[in-house]
């Protein structure tokens, strides 16, 4: 039965690695679309790339490991091997070697990382200063375009307006329907009013929990039109599957008029009103 | 000198009289021996095993066949929604589904069962060192029993905020239909079970410093008591911190504190508390315990695995010491990694980094554990009985549950990874892959000691055969499903375009899952039957070294009929000094100690 067994053992790492291999030709049969969604940011790919290395690095690791574990089945097997126990208690040095490398290889890994994470949680976009000039030490944020507060099982968007300030008389109002120009730097605040929430843009390679009582910003740059999904990824109650919005990237000159008809749509009852004076 | 000569010897203690209830219930309810406390927890753990596994195919049947009618007990559960399951309902599950799993399964079968049974008996003691608090520790399950079943049956049916319980939606009552009475109770059922685990850890670490027999020092322990004996340390120092921050949810429930709650909260369109504190607040709080929780409900498995497989491949553990300096390693690092769960939670992301780093490092003693356990393997002469298929199970899936923890440990993937089925998949390979598979070996290994028969070992590798199948089926696509974005605690995650194409492959994994759950009926018909009609066992029916094998099957109270001294580790397999293939720790060497 050690031969048996040692072959249930082997399927392990060939279908294991089988099975990533069918969903990363993720074109093909059997496994459509089963691998990353449509990357549309300018950052995605960096989060894609590093999830590919680190990929192929376990995956080395995994195949290696699993296949000596099997090997050493098949081979000292009881009813097989022939050879008395090896009668030792371990070696310094294979303990030494075992450590440094791995050790070695997750630093590495650690601190290959953090590049990619500090450009998409710390480094915030930013305008020049009054010098004119990018990075010198008057530069100003750059402003939100838009405010998404998570709300019980909405996203409610504020777009800053003409005024360019979210917050103020001139607010332009949508639920669940977040538009953004094509290829520019999109900065926006996010808020909660009861729970958490967590704003997930699967194309965009985005999440950031919505903290009630944190003002919080996070950024990106679409780079493709079209229309994608906006998740609440963080339990939100019981509604929180329905918790979905759409976030629908247009070049800027269709942005604005789209911004314009919803500014229109808006104050059609302050229309109203006047002529009822 | 083994026990092996006396095959027909029964532990006679634990059963004298008879006869009155009394006796009963002093013998076998209210009882102070270790083994029949150890057991007590074995029972119960897996009768709630049952229930978490059923909770857990009410999640798949959602996420298969979504708002559809469930077969047969649909009506019956769910007659005002038409026999489908609704969200209320399902966010219920995954919470009450971890909740049972994880503070009524795992942790109390490792700590409590195996803890309680085998500490005594493999470090030579007769008892626990407090055998008073030892009853305790167990009848506090029962007050936590009894909170997380009534939560079932309180308004809102039962807690619905996630194992994790997160403020706000946790600690409001208006925000979701299980956060009123339900999560009272749930909070409090927790408070209990860290009562019991307390009391509990105290003990073992009393009992494995003080009462080792003459000749046991730490380093001839056997690495199921280190693993014990960590799991303890990680209990006694992470616990206060979670029995305080359920205390301080319960207070900002009942008592209008605000330790979590921020100011201008407004749910269901009403100000909702007093505010001042701050969600995230929890989370630290939570996960300082909960993430050495994860090793809580590992490290004795990893000792257990280590003496299973020393035994089948009749050979020494391959670098004992370096496996002690590993489990501590992890224990250390376990302490310092708990910010990878709150990655994206708005924690600042520096601190993010730094976590990034510990929550690295702590793979690299796992990594040397396995090393160290393919080295065991090395030149071996390998038995494929139940458990060590088992055992072998463990090693093989935690490479996968292992490494799959380095995408979240890398902060930037974590981004995209976070709170999708990757997540689901790498904590089902530690937990289930990983510790359950070593608990089924754990109880093939030691049934012969606890109940003085053995289990049917033809049947036990059908019954491996089936788990191992299924389980992989049921969790392996879960990396698939992450990788595409596929959340968490969604009741219809059909809902997004990004995910819609995905139905297909929950459904395979859904009939993975119910043919998991079913083969466990073999299991269960082994174990029972086996207590009453297995072949009679002899003390050491392994021919292993450790200490527990040197007394009665089943121990009798006071476990040993002789005073045992201990000349050596529990891995002496092959040892050239030995007559036979394994030199038990209290075999007096061959040539004469020089005075």
């Amino acid at each position: 039965m050690g031969r048996f067994w040692s072959i249930l053992f082997l399927a392990v790492p060939v279908l294991g690695v089988g099975c990533f291999v069918c969903a990363a030709m993720s074109r093909s049969w059997p496994l459509y679309n089963h691998w990353f969604p449509r990357d549309i940011s300018e950052h995605g790919h960096v989060i894609d790339d590093l999830f590919t290395f680190i990929l192929l690095l376990t995956g080395l690791i995994f195949v290696a490991t699993s296949l000596t574990l099997v090997y050493f089945l098949w081979k000292y097997d009881a009813r097989q091997n022939a050879e008395p126990v090896k009668y030792t208690h371990g070696s310094h040095v294979l303990e030494v070697v075992w450590s440094i490398l791995p050790a070695a290889t997750l630093l590495f890994i650690a601190i290959y990382q953090m590049d990619a994470w500090a450009a998409a949680k710390m480094r915030r976009p930013m305008l020049p200063g009054p010098d004119g000039r990018l990075e010198t030490e008057d530069d100003i944020a750059r402003p939100p375009l838009a405010a998404v507060t998570g709300r019980q099982f909405e996203w409610r968007i504020a777009y800053a307006g003409a005024d360019g300030v979210v917050g103020t008389r001139d607010d332009i109002f949508t639920v669940n329907d977040l538009h953004v120009p094509l290829g520019e730097e999109i900065v926006l605040e996010i808020l909660s009013e009861d729970v958490l929430h967590s704003l997930f843009l699967p194309n965009v390679r985005l999440k950031q929990d919505l903290v009630p009582g944190m003002r919080q910003y996070v950024w990106f740059r679409p780079l493709e039109t079209g229309t994608y999904d906006i998740v609440c990824a963080e339990l939100c109650g019981w509604g929180h599957y329905k918790m979905k919005g759409r976030l629908t990237v247009l070049p800027r000159d269709q942005f604005d008029r789209w911004l314009a008809q919803k500014w229109a749509e808006q104050e059609l009852s302050t229309y109203t009103a006047e002529r009822g004076e | 000198m083994s026990g092996s000569q006396h095959p027909h010897e029964h532990g006679g203690g634990h059963a004298h009289g008879g006869g009155s209830v009394a006796t009963f219930i002093a013998t076998y309810v209210f009882s102070r021996d270790h083994k029949i406390i150890g057991l007590q927890f074995l029972f119960s753990t897996l009768l709630w095993f049952l229930v978490g596994g059923l909770l857990a195919l009410g999640i798949r049947w959602q996420l298969a066949w979504p708002w559809s009618d469930m077969p047969i007990i649909g009506r019956m559960l769910f007659s005002a929604e038409g026999g489908q399951i609704s969200p209320e309902f399902y966010t219920m599950l995954f919470t009450m589904h971890a909740t049972v799993m994880i503070f009524f399964v795992i942790i109390p079968i490792l700590a409590g069962a195996f803890g309680n049974f085998l500490i005594p008996l493999m470090i030579g003691a007769d008892d626990m060192a407090f055998p008073t608090l030892n009853m305790l520790s167990y009848w506090f399950m029962w007050p936590a029993f009894l909170c997380i079943g009534l939560s079932f049956f309180a308004p809102g049916n039962g807690a619905a905020a996630g194992w994790t319980s997160y403020p706000p939606l946790s600690a409001v009552a208006s925000s979701a239909p299980g956060s009123s009475t339900a999560q009272t109770l749930w909070l409090m059922g927790v408070t209990f079970v860290g009562v019991s685990s307390m009391m509990g850890s105290v003990n073992y670490l009393t009992t494995i410093i003080q009462m080792r027999a003459p000749g046991m020092t730490m380093f001839r322990l056997p690495l199921t008591i280190w693993g014990m004996f960590i799991t303890a340390i990680l209990q006694a120092f992470a616990l206060p911190v979670l029995t305080a921050a359920g205390f301080m949810q319960l207070a900002d429930r009942l008592l209008g504190t605000g330790f979590f709650l921020p100011e201008h909260l407004v749910v269901n369109n009403a100000v909702a508390a007093t505010g001042g504190g701050q969600p995230l607040l929890w989370q630290h709080l939570f996960w300082f315990y909960s993430h050495p929780a994860v090793y809580i409900m590992i490290l004795p498995a990893m000792g257990m695995v280590s003496d299973m497989i020393s035994c089948f491949a009749r050979k020494p553990i391959f670098g004992y010491k370096p496996m002690v300096y590993s489990i501590s390693a992890i224990a250390g690092l376990g302490f310092i990694v708990w910010g990878h769960h709150m990655f994206v939670s708005g924690m600042n992301p520096v601190l993010g980094m730094t976590f990034m780093v510990s929550t690295m490092m702590i793979a690299l003693p796992s990594a040397v554990k396995v090393f160290n356990w393919l080295g065991t393997l090395w030149g071996g002469q390998i038995q494929f009985t139940t458990p060590m298929l088992f055992a072998l199970s463990f090693v093989s899936m935690f490479i996968i549950g292992g490494l799959s923890g380095i995408f979240m440990a890398a902060t930037p993937v974590d981004i995209f990874i976070h709170d999708t089925y990757f997540i689901v998949a790498h904590f089902h390979y530690v937990l289930f892959a990983g510790t359950a598979m070593a608990v089924f070996g754990a109880i093939y290994f030691w049934f012969p000691k606890m109940f003085g028969r053995m289990m049917h070992d033809g049947w036990g590798k059908v019954h491996f055969f089936l788990t191992f199948i299924f389980l992989n089926g049921t969790f392996f696509t879960m990396h698939i499903l992450g990788v595409v974005g596929f959340p968490r605690r969604l009741a219809d995650p059909y809902h997004y375009e990004t995910f819609r194409h995905l139905m297909p492959m929950n459904q395979f994994m859904t009939i993975c899952a119910l043919g998991m759950v079913a083969v466990q009926v073999i299991f269960a018909v082994n174990f029972i039957g086996s207590m009453f009609f297995g072949p009679v066992a002899g003390r050491n029916p392994w021919g292993a070294n450790s200490l527990e094998w040197m007394a009665p099957s089943p121990p009798g109270h006071g476990n040993f009929d002789f005073q045992p001294v201990v000349y050596r580790g529990p891995y002496e397999y092959g040892s050239p000094e030995s007559d036979t293939d394994y030199y038990p720790q209290t075999q007096p060497p061959l040539a004469p100690v020089p005075a």
